[in-house]
């Protein structure tokens, strides 16, 4: 592994080692505003128990918020599951481990991601139900 | 990696939160696409979500997104600012004290409905 002049070490090969590290910070960067944004308007301005049926179909009428989740989603699943790539990198060596667990990565992957969007996509709300859930 | 005191720490918190927060988004993902099935069946799942106990795990989740979204800023400035690396134990200390003052708040409102403390965000319009 070269060192870059003046800054940290870094992969400079130039191969996908090199894009995922690129990856992480610049997804990084996306997701501080994304992810703590979302945390705020989900359980600061908005308790959890208020983010019912009712306002998903309201705030999902405008395809703003769709983007943003879509957007939020697929940063997330990538930035999270090329992390957990590394983990299993560095502490799974023996090759029959390694393909399985890394194979059901790649695959979970696909699937959250199709779930996802997928939802994003059909989801077609209705002003019913109660704004808040109560406890039972 | 990091050898060393601190920066190993800070390094072995940004991987155990980093996996924690995937957990979650998996667990969330799915709890989501409930709304395809209905506003029963997904609110039945957002009663869950204001239950006590998950609100206090709810705590965790908020904790770790904090931590490893403040904890990776200063990963980059150590990767792109030449003088981070002399300066990572001191933004290490600035990280864990961004990270509590900015989960204090939000703790305050997870927590709050439990005790009836004045959110202003919940259905009884307190």
């Amino acid at each position: 592994m070269r060192v870059s002049t003046g800054y940290g070490p870094r992969p400079a090969g130039g191969g996908f080692e090199t894009f995922s590290w690129y990856f992480f910070r610049i997804s990084g960067i996306g997701l501080i505003f994304l992810a703590i944004i979302h945390l705020i308007l989900n359980h600061v301005t908005t308790d959890v128990a208020c983010t019912s049926y009712q306002l998903i179909s309201i705030r999902y009428e405008n395809p703003f918020w769709r983007l943003y989740d879509w957007l939020l989603l697929t940063l997330a699943l990538l930035h999270g599951m090329n992390g957990l790539r590394v983990v299993i990198d560095d502490y799974v060596r023996t090759r029959g481990w390694r393909l399985a667990l890394q194979s059901t990565v790649g695959l979970l992957t696909l699937a959250f991601f199709l779930l996802g969007t997928i939802t994003l996509i059909i989801f077609h709300g209705a002003n019913v139900g109660p704004h808040c859930i109560l406890n039972h | 990696m990091y050898k060393g005191q601190s920066g190993m720490w800070s390094w072995l918190l940004h991987r155990v939160s980093g996996l924690g927060i995937l957990l979650f988004l998996l667990v969330h993902i799915v709890d989501i696409s409930l709304l395809n099935f209905g506003p029963n069946v997904y609110n039945e799942g957002i009663a869950l979500f204001g239950t006590v106990i998950v609100r206090i795990v709810s705590l965790g989740l908020i904790a770790g997104v904090l931590y490893h979204a403040f904890n990776g800023v200063r990963i980059m400035l150590i990767d792109f600012w030449p003088k981070g690396a002399r300066y990572q134990r001191s933004m290490f200390a600035i990280v864990m004290i961004v990270t509590i003052l900015c989960f204090l708040p939000m703790a305050y409102y997870v927590i709050g409905p439990i005790f009836g403390l004045p959110t202003g965000n919940t259905a009884s319009g307190m």
